[in-house]
């Protein structure tokens, strides 16, 4: 039968899927209960499963992450929504201090099965604070993984491995294309490899590498290239740290040639760790500098500049253009 | 103007300085001798020990350590009203409360002489928070683990410690928050011991007492007399019993003195007078429990003698298992960051493995 959803919908099926068939996760947040969410990502789950088990918190992010902690380190799986990614900072130190060593400090004694989902990213006109695409942040962060979906069938599959970890995850939703497409998601409870990139396209004269929101431009590039006749290796991150660089080298030392596509701003970011990676590890196997396009080093601009802002399909083309043209 | 809300702060206090019973009955717990002898065995054990941490930093054989000189009545006092299911989240200074838990004196010294294998409690501590540095960030997680419980519907608590300066903390205040509206069974223990680092408690607050900070939260909130081991039993008994019956958390201001400096690597004669330590001193825990003993004719010099010398026999033992305590393999750096090793970071481990060959 088909069950064709979007992305938000695929997260709240597994969110579901994980409450029904595991009664040590609970999922709390603001405005997540009788509300669903401010993007309806919990629709539904309180009624469902009850207030015990999907309920309301005061409004206190550092809270919320908190309680993420402390309820993860006495056996149950908590999943906090942060309602917006741009609130998540006064929960960091919690991350940064507690979750991410919990293991580490304890020599295992205690851990962190913990899921802290946000929508992140920009591009849907939103108002300050709102569109920020901060993911080196925790990437930066030794002991907490990354996960950031680019489909409803990968954010279904990631989430419901997110859950399932044993150690702390931060899983970004790219609001952008919250609802974007359809797509045929059986809820069958199957979750997608973590630590693990997805090749979206295969081809052998480029690579293209990109995640969550992005990905969508960067697959319009790709086929806007094969037109051209370039044909691009386009390839989805999905987890962002630990990331699965054994997929990327590969593929760059087929086609020579790498463009890595993200809203993140570019100094510092998870596009650099990789373009030092692949010049690490394949420098002799490149054809042309490595490319990286990215958002800007600057304050995410309210509404008006934000697709400016974004990476688009043309200045993607450029960054592919030029590896492709590029005369060693 | 009519008046709303009216709000009131207990203070408990049942041993005066010399070890006299201030009311007429005391708890039934402080005529027990086993009992009594416990709690002044422990508080000894603590004095002895940190007593020795310090000796042990100041000759080159421990790092940073943060003396918990004064305030062993409050840690004790507090630790040994815990069930064994309890769960403890301290600062970072309260070894007496972990003795009660079953926590090693090796594991401490091992853990202030850096390594990470001082955290791994077993026996009732087993599920304690480790030392928490980040000031009052352990309200937070311990709300987190009070509200498992909840869930749960077990008849367990949850005691989170934290200092006076700790009451300045956004984290403090959230947890309280979340205490309040979620009912939880937590006890929050402020140890008021008057000096976060080098500020006075007047700078930190403009309020009369750290216990009403609770009441914004709609948590109750009481004073007790921080060097009186009796008082400090009686009221962490009542808050425990209340947050396991699940009539909700308490917020327990334990008014102390830190005798010490704050670490180590501290010098608090920089920044307060000799005159208020020599006052502070004269109420000190230790004289008043020991006069109240032997007010019930079971202590004396030579039973004291007699702990003294098991005290430093035990001491030794730690010093010496933390002493012969193997380093450190470089490999333990890499091998808890995750359940399961990531590629990555196994590359990571195999380089620093080779450089330490």
């Amino acid at each position: 039968m088909a069950n064709r959803i979007t992305l938000v919908e695929a997260v709240t099926q597994a969110l579901a899927w994980e409450l029904e068939h595991d009664e040590s996760v609970v999922a709390f947040g603001q405005d997540i209960g009788a509300n669903g969410g401010v993007f309806r990502a919990t629709d539904g789950l309180q009624k469902r499963f009850g207030e015990k088990r999907v309920f309301d918190t005061p409004l206190a992010e550092a809270m919320i992450t908190g309680l993420c902690v402390g309820m993860s380190t006495q056996g149950m799986k908590p999943v906090g929504e942060i309602q917006f990614s741009g609130f998540m900072y006064p929960g960091v130190d919690q991350l940064i201090s507690h979750a991410s060593r919990m293991r580490n400090r304890t020599r295992g004694r205690l851990s962190c099965p913990m899921v802290l989902r946000a929508p992140y990213g920009g591009g849907i006109h939103a108002p300050e604070h709102h569109s920020e695409s901060m993911e080196a942040i925790y990437a930066h962060t030794p002991g907490l993984r990354v996960v950031i979906p680019s489909s409803p069938r990968r954010a279904y599959g990631l989430l419901l491995a997110a859950i399932r970890d044993p150690d702390p995850v931060v899983f970004l939703e790219p609001k952008r294309i919250y609802r974007l497409t359809k797509q045929e998601v059986p809820d069958d409870g199957e979750a997608l490899p973590l630590d693990t990139c997805f090749v979206l396209r295969e081809g052998g004269d480029v690579t293209l590498v990109s995640w969550g929101a992005m990905m969508n431009e960067t697959l319009k590039a790709a086929a806007k290239l094969a037109e051209e006749g370039a044909e691009a290796e386009v390839i989805d991150l999905g987890t962002i740290k630990p990331y699965d660089s054994e997929t990327i080298l590969e593929s760059v030392e087929r086609t020579g040639r790498l463009v890595i596509v993200a809203e993140e701003p570019r100094t510092a970011g998870v596009a650099a760790e990789i373009a030092a990676e692949v010049a690490e590890k394949a420098l002799y196997s490149l054809l042309a500098p490595i490319e990286r396009v990215t958002g800007y080093d600057t304050v995410m601009p309210l509404f008006q500049l934000e697709m400016s802002y974004l990476p688009s399909v043309e200045r993607i083309l450029g960054a592919a253009r030029r590896t492709l043209e590029a005369k060693r | 103007m009519k008046t709303t809300a009216r709000f009131e702060i207990g203070y408990e206090q049942l041993l005066d300085p010399d070890g006299k019973p201030m009311v007429k009955r005391l708890p039934a717990f402080a005529n027990d001798k086993k009992t009594m002898l416990g709690l002044y065995k422990t508080m000894s054990l603590t004095r002895a020990f940190d007593t020795r941490a310090i000796a042990l930093q100041r000759t080159g054989k421990l790092g940073t350590y943060a003396s918990c000189l004064g305030h062993e009545a409050t840690h004790v006092g507090v630790g040994s009203a815990m069930a064994e299911d309890d769960v403890m989240a301290p600062s970072y200074r309260e070894y007496g409360a972990q003795f009660t838990r079953g926590v090693k004196p090796e594991q401490i010294l091992g853990y202030w002489g850096g390594s990470e294998r001082g955290n791994v409690y077993e026996g009732p501590a087993a599920g304690d928070f480790a030392w928490c540095v980040p000031i009052a960030s352990q309200c937070l997680y311990s709300a987190g683990a009070a509200l498992a419980f909840k869930t749960r519907g077990e008849k367990r608590a949850v005691v989170v410690f934290l200092g006076d300066g700790g009451t300045s903390e956004g984290a403090f205040y959230e947890g309280l928050n979340a205490a309040g509206v979620w009912d939880l069974p937590m006890v929050f223990v402020i140890v008021n011991n008057r000096w976060a680092i080098s500020v006075p408690l007047a700078r930190q607050t403009r309020a009369e007492t750290l216990a009403q900070k609770g009441l914004a939260a709609g948590v109750r909130g009481v004073q007790v007399d921080g060097n009186d081991i009796i008082a400090v039993r009686k009221v962490a008994d009542e808050a425990l019993k209340r947050a396991r019956e699940g009539k909700g958390p308490t917020v327990i201001e334990a008014l102390t003195y830190r005798l010490s400096d704050h670490t180590t690597a501290d010098d608090a004669t920089r920044y307060r007078e000799a005159k208020e330590v020599e006052a502070a001193q004269r109420k000190e825990p230790f004289v008043r429990t020991r006069k109240y003993l032997e007010s019930l004719g079971i202590w004396d010099e030579k039973k004291e003698k007699a702990l003294v010398a098991e005290n430093k026999k035990t001491v030794d033992a730690a010093v010496k298992a933390y002493q012969e305590a193997e380093r450190d393999s470089v490999a333990a750096m890499f091998d808890h960051m995750y359940a399961e090793l990531p590629d990555s970071l196994r590359e990571q481990r195999e380089a620093a493995l080779r450089e330490a060959e």
